[in-house]
C-alpha cells in the first residue's frame, strides 16, 4: 500500500515474536491491581524465570483489566497447546510458587485457579473490553496483532464517510456518557455542518463515585480510543481530535500520550492516513479536578483555556463548539465500540442487546457483593442476573437492598425492581438512568437518607457555581438532608426539601444541577418511610438552633427589620 | 427586518428575528424579573430568576436567552413560576449577608426591589454567620463579598465594555467568589482601570465607591448599556466571540 503502514506485514510479525514463547504470563498491570500489589507479584514471577533461566520460554506481560478486581491480582497463564488459566489473589508468594509450579515444571498450582467458567466471566460479552487481558497496553504492535487499526484502515481506503455513518447508525449504537443519544444521528449532525474546522472529542472526564470505566479503557487499550476517533473523524470531516481526560488519571494521560506517538510513528494518525487526502490528529487535554467538566460545554471551555462552567444550549456544540466552530463530544467508551462495530459489522453489533439499547454497557461493579470489578454486559440483562450470577450475590449473607445507578445524577433500584432488564428506558422508568455505568450495590444496612445525603454532597462541591438554582439549592438540600439525618428534622423539613427537589430540578443551568436531586427524589420515592421515621416533632429542633429569621421585609424597599443588629 | 408573531401573557406582539423573549416581553409590557440581565452586556442565563414557561416546552426557559419564535405562547407569571422564583431569592438572600439598614444601595438595589415585587419576606434559610472581609483596597471604590449575588455583570462589564479583564470568578459552588486579576487586592491589579463601569452595573450594593454611606449610592447602571449602545454593536459582538 503506497504511503501507508502496512498492518498486515506488522500484525503477522508481532504474532510470530509471539509464537517463540511457549508460555505467556499474562499479569493483570491494571490500576485495581497495582494498588492490590500487582508489581511485586510481577517481579516475583520475573525474578523466577531468570533464575531458572526461562527467558526464552515464558513471555511475561502487564496487560490490562481482566475485570475481577475484587480477587485481584489476577494472572493468565497461557501455554501453547493448553487451556488458559486463570489464578486470582496472586500475591508474591503465590507469584513464585506459579512460576516455580507451573512455568517451570508445567504444574498448575491448583488451589489458587479460578474457572474461567465462573459466571463472573461466562456471562460477560465483552467489546469494549476485548483487548483486556490481553494484550499489552503500551505496545500499538499487540494492539494491531489483536486487528487494531484495521477498521479505520478499511473505513479510510474503501468507504464513504456516508457509509460509515450508516453503519454506526445501522448498529443502533447510543451514547454510553449517560444521555443515550443516538450516536450516528449524532455524527451526520457533524457531518452536515459546514466548516473546514471541525473537531471531535473524546469525553474522558468520567467522575462518578465509584466508576472506572473509561479510566480503564484509556489506560488498557488506549489505541482503540484513538482509533474510534479517527473513524468518527472520517466520518464526520473533523480534522482535529481532543481526548479530555481528567488530571486524577495520570497513568490514562500517560498511556494516551505513548499511544499518540506510537500511532504517528507507524502513520496511523497524522497527514495523509493510508495514502489518502485524510488527516488526523490528536491531542490531550487535562482537567483540573472539576466534575462539572464532563458536561460538554464546561468541557469545551475548559479546553479552550477558560473557567470549566457550562453555557446554555442551544446552540449545540455541532453547530458551534471549539472556538465557534463545529465540534462533537463524544465518551471514550461510545469511541471504543467502533473499531469493533466498524469490523464486526452493525447487524452483529445490534443483534446484543434488545430493540432501543444495542450493544453492551460496561459496568463498575462495587458495593456489598462477593464479586467486585469492571463487567461488560448486553443491554437487557436483568439486575438480578448481574448481582446473583455476576456478582455472586450480596456479601456475607445479608439481603439485597438497592442497587444505585447513574452516580449523583441517577437513582436507586430497589428489590421489588430486580428484575428489571438494564437498558437506557427501563432504568429511566424506574426514575434512574443508565449513567455512564456506575453500579453500587446496597445490603439491608444502609440507610437511604444517609444515601441521599452522600451524593448531595458530591452535588454541592461540584457545582461550579455559576448559576443559583445548583449553587445554592445543593447546599441548602444538603443541609436539609444532615438535618434529618442527624434527628434535627421536622415534617416542615422534608416538605422543603421536596420543594427544593423540584426548584433545582426545573431552574438549574446545565444537567448537573437539573438531576442532582434525583438520588433524594428516588429514595424518596421508593424509601419514604425511612424518612419518616427520622423526623422529630415540630419545635424539638429549636433548642440551640436558628429557625427561620426575617431577612428582607416586602412592603417597603428601606423597611427591613433586623437588619441593624446584625449589621457588620 | 423578518418578524414572527407571539402571545406573552396573551399579549399578541410581533417580535423581529433574532429578539430575546425578555426584550419581546418589554416591549409587550410585560416585565420578567432578573438579575444577571443587563442591556449592553453578552447573556448569561445564571440567575434563573426570569425563567418563563412556554407551550409544549417541557422544561421553563431563561428568558433573557431564548429567542423569539413563531407563535410561541409564553407565561411569565405562573403561580409554579412565582414560587420558584421566591424560592431562589430566599436562598439567594440565605447565601450572603444582605442587611439593607446598612446598605450603600438600600432603596437603589436591585435585589430588594424583587424581594419586594416577589413577596419575599421571609428566608427560611440560615444565612451564614459571619461576613466576609472586604476589600476596600483600591483608592476610589470598594467590594463586599457578602453581598455579591455573583450575577457576573461587573465581570461581563470590565471584559467587554471596558476590555480591562480585571474582575474573574474562583472557587465553585458555595465558594464561587470574584477575584482581581489573578486573585489581588483590587488596589494591587495592574489591569483596573478605575473607570467604575463594575460599580456601576452592580445591581447590589457588592460593589461601591468609597465615601458613600447607607442608602447614598446613584442609580448609573445604564451607563454601560448607553455605551455599548453607541457603539457598533455587530462589530462590537463580532470582536467578542
Amino acid at each position: 500500500m503506497s504511503g501507508g503502514v502496512d498492518l498486515f506485514d506488522l500484525a503477522q510479525k508481532e504474532r510470530e515474536e509471539q509464537a517463540v514463547y511457549r508460555r505467556t504470563v499474562l499479569c493483570c498491570g491494571s490500576t485495581a491491581c497495582l494498588s492490590g500489589g500487582a508489581q511485586a507479584t510481577q517481579d516475583a514471577i520475573r525474578d523466577v524465570v531468570a533464575e531458572k533461566g526461562l527467558e526464552q520460554d515464558v513471555r511475561l506481560v502487564a496487560t490490562g483489566c481482566m475485570g475481577l478486581c475484587s480477587r485481584g491480582p489476577l494472572v493468565k497463564v497461557r501455554s501453547r497447546g493448553e487451556d488458559d488459566v486463570l489464578y486470582a489473589d496472586v500475591d508474591a508468594d503465590a507469584g513464585r510458587r506459579i512460576a516455580e509450579q507451573h512455568l517451570a515444571a508445567g504444574q498448575p498450582v491448583e488451589e489458587r485457579t479460578l474457572s474461567l467458567e465462573h459466571p463472573f466471566f461466562a456471562r460477560q460479552v465483552r467489546v469494549v473490553l476485548e483487548n483486556m487481558g490481553e494484550i499489552d497496553p503500551n505496545r500499538i504492535e499487540d494492539y494491531i496483532a489483536h486487528g487494531g487499526y484495521r477498521a479505520l484502515r478499511d473505513a479510510v481506503s474503501t468507504m464513504t464517510p456516508a457509509g460509515v455513518i450508516d453503519v454506526v447508525q445501522r448498529s443502533g449504537l447510543r451514547g454510553r456518557g449517560g444521555g443515550g443519544y443516538p450516536a450516528g444521528s449524532k455524527w451526520k449532525l457533524l457531518n452536515e455542518a459546514k466548516s473546514d474546522q471541525k473537531t471531535v472529542i473524546a469525553n474522558g472526564d468520567e467522575g462518578d463515585p465509584g466508576a472506572y470505566m473509561d479510566r480503564t479503557v484509556m489506560e488498557d487499550d488506549p489505541h482503540r480510543v484513538l482509533e474510534g476517533m479517527a473513524i468518527a473523524a472520517y466520518a464526520t470531516g473533523a480534522i482535529k481530535g481532543y481526548i479530555y481526560v481528567r488530571a486524577e488519571y495520570p497513568v490514562a494521560v500517560r498511556r494516551l500520550e505513548q499511544a499518540i506517538r506510537q500511532a504517528k510513528r507507524h502513520k496511523l494518525l497524522g497527514k495523509n492516513l493510508f495514502g489518502t487526502d485524510f488527516s488526523f490528529d490528536v491531542e490531550i487535554r487535562i482537567g483540573a479536578g472539576a466534575f462539572v467538566c464532563g458536561e460538554e460545554t464546561a468541557l469545551m471551555a475548559s479546553i479552550m483555556g477558560q473557567r470549566g462552567t457550562p453555557v446554555l444550549r442551544p446552540p449545540y456544540p455541532t453547530e458551534r463548539g471549539l472556538w465557534g466552530h463545529p465540534s462533537m463530544i463524544n465518551n471514550v467508551e461510545t469511541l471504543a465500540n467502533v473499531p469493533t462495530i466498524m469490523r464486526r459489522g452493525a447487524d452483529w453489533f445490534a443483534n446484543i442487546g434488545t430493540e432501543t439499547s444495542r450493544g453492551t454497557k460496561v459496568f463498575a461493579l462495587a458495593g456489598k457483593l462477593e464479586n467486585t470489578g469492571l463487567i461488560e454486559v448486553p443491554m437487557g440483562i436483568t439486575l438480578r442476573e448481574i448481582i446473583e450470577e455476576i456478582g455472586g450475590g450480596v456479601a456475607g449473607a445479608k439481603a439485597f437492598k438497592a442497587a444505585q445507578t447513574g452516580g449523583p445524577s441517577g437513582g436507586c433500584i430497589p428489590l421489588k425492581h430486580i428484575d428489571t432488564p438494564m437498558d437506557y428506558d427501563s432504568l429511566l422508568a424506574l426514575g434512574s438512568i443508565m449513567g455512564s455505568g456506575g453500579l453500587i450495590v446496597m445490603d439491608e444496612d444502609v440507610a437511604m437518607p444517609d444515601v441521599a445525603r452522600f451524593f448531595m454532597r458530591f452535588c454541592m462541591d461540584e457545582s461550579c457555581g455559576k448559576c443559583l438554582p445548583c449553587r445554592a439549592g445543593t447546599y441548602e438540600m444538603y443541609e436539609l438532608l444532615d438535618a434529618l439525618v442527624t434527628g434535627r428534622g421536622t415534617a416542615a423539613t422534608l416538605v422543603r426539601l421536596e420543594t427544593l427537589c423540584e426548584v433545582v430540578r426545573t431552574n438549574s443551568l446545565c444537567g448537573l444541577g437539573q438531576t442532582a436531586p434525583n438520588p433524594v427524589l428516588s429514595t424518596l420515592h421508593y424509601f419514604r418511610p425511612e424518612y419518616e421515621a427520622l423526623l422529630v416533632p415540630d419545635g424539638a429542633h429549636l433548642a440551640g438552633l436558628p429557625g427561620a429569621h426575617v431577612a428582607a421585609a416586602a412592603e417597603s424597599a428601606s423597611a427591613f427589620a433586623d437588619g441593624s443588629e446584625r449589621s457588620a | 427586518m423578518a418578524g414572527v408573531n407571539l402571545k406573552i401573557d396573551g399579549v399578541e406582539i410581533e417580535a423581529p428575528v433574532g429578539e430575546n423573549l425578555m426584550q419581546a416581553a418589554t416591549r409587550a409590557g410585560v416585565r420578567v424579573p432578573g438579575l444577571c440581565q443587563l442591556d449592553g452586556l453578552s447573556v448569561v442565563g445564571a440567575c434563573r430568576l426570569c425563567m418563563v414557561e412556554i407551550a409544549g416546552t417541557p422544561r421553563p426557559r431563561p428568558a433573557c436567552a431564548t429567542p423569539v419564535g413563531e407563535s410561541m405562547d409564553v407565561h411569565t407569571d405562573t403561580p409554579r413560576l412565582r414560587e420558584h422564583r421566591r424560592v431562589l431569592l430566599e436562598m439567594l438572600f440565605a447565601e450572603g449577608q444582605h442587611i439593607c439598614a446598612a446598605c450603600v444601595a438600600s432603596g437603589a438595589c436591585e435585589l430588594q426591589n424583587l424581594a419586594a415585587e416577589l413577596g419575599v419576606d421571609h428566608v427560611n434559610f440560615t444565612p451564614p454567620p459571619t461576613r466576609l472581609e472586604m476589600d476596600l483596597s483600591h483608592p476610589r471604590f470598594g467590594y463586599d463579598p457578602s453581598r455579591c449575588v455573583l450575577c457576573t455583570r461587573c465581570v461581563r462589564a470590565c471584559a467587554e465594555v471596558e476590555g480591562a479583564f480585571t474582575w474573574g470568578v474562583a472557587g465553585r459552588g458555595r465558594e464561587t467568589h470574584l477575584v482581581a486579576d489573578l486573585g489581588v487586592p483590587w488596589g494591587e491589579a495592574e489591569s483596573c482601570t478605575s473607570c467604575g463601569k463594575c460599580v456601576s452595573a452592580c445591581p447590589v450594593g457588592a460593589l461601591f465607591e468609597k465615601g458613600t454611606s447607607v442608602g447614598e449610592r446613584r442609580v448609573t447602571r445604564a451607563l454601560v448599556s448607553t455605551l455599548t449602545a453607541r457603539r457598533d454593536r455587530e462589530s462590537h459582538r463580532e470582536v467578542l466571540k
